[in-house]
């Protein structure tokens, strides 16, 4: 893509995306640390992540205030419009993810309590799997890349996958023993928002997609989570 | 997600772009058209087809060839020695190139507001029914009629009416150049040209005259060049893009404007280097 005559309106857009980066380098942070105070019942880290998503929601209202002050001030168009546009809902994603993050970290209280628990190792490849989502899905949108938008597109089928499995593993555990219902019902929480969060960077590689080509992702997302069938939305997240 | 798509076919540059049915059908067809200016070529193989009682954009950087291409449309390049042209431009059955078309007739059918408001130094009301007076007409009644309702339509009438036979130029800028729209429709035109009518004219005004525009598509089809993009996306249904005396793409307003389908078409919208 050429530059902008006015070079000022490449740096601010430029300062956006810088922006998008930061935020989503803290997003993945906070599940890394979320997800490794979980499996080391480790309350200090939780305890850090969940007073470090004030920063990442400062960020997504710095991201929201330049784009809506570049729109007007320069009336973009075309791919500059759709760019701003998807900025300010991609940080809306991050946000959501961060929330995650620190909802999986608020968890570490309770479980550190219980039993440990052998699932907390399915948990942790959710995790990484996720991760992986949001670092590339992010490298996508910097880059606009959109081969590698699609290839995270694709990997959330394996999230589903693996949360279909931990889903059913857990509500064995539950229906085994009534004791272990507390605890798994904790786990079951964290492994919905690990899928809610493989979610999120799907909508932002489609977002990718979006941006750089000017119309939406036409494939079907594929969806093999069905374990809202088993149990309904008991746990209260309809899937986005 | 849901999101604004452009539903345009990819153009060639050249080849006729045929709005999508569901209008009220084509004003003027214009076809591989070119123009020289003595031996130097301003406009290659134009074709295009604008709507009937729609908005048409044409922009492009200056020296593209819109204020040729709009002249061309009634034959305001007559005037001008040592021009030359080939190709088609059809109004209806009619190709108003023919060496028999009758000019003056062609040109009662068109209305032309130009860059600059440029009444006629005499009154409001004498400037308005000056194409019926042109044309003969001394039916006192018919005139102030007309007069009235020109005004009305320019969104003049409330500023005008108690003025009507005090010096045009007494009139601001933005009220002249309404006055020259009101002029322009007066003589009952089907389509209206208009050159860059907002250039001179501050924000307020050059709202009150996109607002006429809008309502005048109701009755008339429109072309308008525009240096504004933003009035392009604003006031237009169909928007063609020009570069060196080319069409290098024609679509509707939101299609250009959100998601061109031509390299040059996004630098220039965007303001990037082409
Ligand atoms: N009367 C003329 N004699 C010779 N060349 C002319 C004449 N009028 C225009 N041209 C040339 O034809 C080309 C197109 O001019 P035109 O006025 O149509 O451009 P334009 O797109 O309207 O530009 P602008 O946006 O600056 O009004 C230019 O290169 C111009 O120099
Ligand atoms: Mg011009």
């Amino acid at each position: 893509m050429p530059e902008h005559i006015v070079r000022s309106f490449d740096e601010e857009l430029a300062k956006v995306k810088e922006l998008i980066a930061a935020m989503g380098g803290l997003a993945e942070a906070q599940l890394s640390d979320a997800t490794e105070a979980l499996a080391r019942r480790d309350t200090v880290l939780a305890d850090r992540v969940v007073k470090a998503d004030a920063k990442v929601d400062a960020i997504e209202i710095e991201v929201e205030s330049l784009t809506v002050s570049i729109i007007a001030r320069r009336q973009p168009v075309a791919i500059d419009l759709r760019g701003l546009v998807s900025a300010i809902k991609i940080a809306s994603e991050i946000e959501r993810i961060a929330d995650y993050a620190a909802n999986i970290a608020k968890r570490t209280f309770a479980l550190s309590q219980s039993r440990a628990w052998d699932d907390i190792r399915a948990v942790v490849n959710i995790s990484r799997l996720a991760e992986g989502m949001i670092r590339d899905v992010l490298d996508a949108y910097l880059r606009d890349d959109v081969a590698l938008a699609i290839d995270v597109w694709h990997r959330d089928e394996e999230v589903d996958g693996l949360y279909t499995n931990l889903f059913r593993s857990l509500l064995t555990y539950m229906m085994e023993d009534a004791r272990n219902i507390t605890a798994c019902t904790h786990l079951l929480f964290v492994a919905k928002n690990l899928e809610r969060i493989g979610d999120h960077a799907t909508n932002i590689a489609e977002m990718v997609h979006y941006v750089v080509r000017g119309h939406p992702l036409a494939e079907k997302r594929p969806k093999r989570d069905t374990s809202s069938f088993e149990l309904g939305t008991a746990l209260g997240d309809k899937k986005g | 997600m849901t999101v604004v798509t452009s539903h345009r076919s990819p153009e060639v540059a050249g080849t006729a772009y045929h709005p999508a049915a569901g209008g009220h059908g084509i004003a003027v067809e214009i076809d591989k058209f070119n123009l020289w200016y003595g031996k130097s070529q301003a406009l290659f193989d134009v074709s295009l087809a604008i709507e009937k009682r729609m908005v048409t954009a044409l922009i492009g950087p200056s020296g593209c060839g819109k204020s040729t291409l709009l002249r061309a449309l009634n034959r305001m390049n007559d005037l001008i020695d040592g021009v030359r042209i080939t190709g088609k431009i059809a109004i209806g059955p009619q190709d108003i190139l023919d060496r028999g078309t009758d000019v003056i007739q062609l040109r009662k059918r068109m209305g032309m507001v130009f860059q600059k408001p440029n009444p006629f130094p005499m009154s409001i009301f004498d400037n308005v029914v000056y194409p019926l007076r042109v044309d003969g007409v001394r039916d006192r009644r018919l005139l102030v009629e007309t007069c009235e309702q020109a005004l009305k339509s320019a969104a003049l009438w409330e500023e005008a009416k108690d003025r009507l036979y005090e010096s045009a130029l007494s009139l601001s800028g933005g009220q002249q150049q309404r006055l020259c729209i009101a002029r322009a429709i007066a003589g009952n035109p089907e389509i209206l040209l208009m050159d860059e009518p907002c250039s001179a004219l501050d924000p307020m005004a050059t709202s009150r005259i996109e607002e006429l525009i809008d309502g005048l598509k109701a009755d008339y089809t429109i072309v308008i060049v525009t240096h504004n993009m933003q009035q392009a996306a604003r006031v237009s249904n169909n928007t063609a893009f020009m570069y060196l005396g080319r069409l290098i793409e024609y679509g509707d307003t939101d299609g250009i404007f959100t998601n061109p389908t031509e390299a040059q078409t996004l630098a220039y919208v965007t303001g990037r280097f082409g």
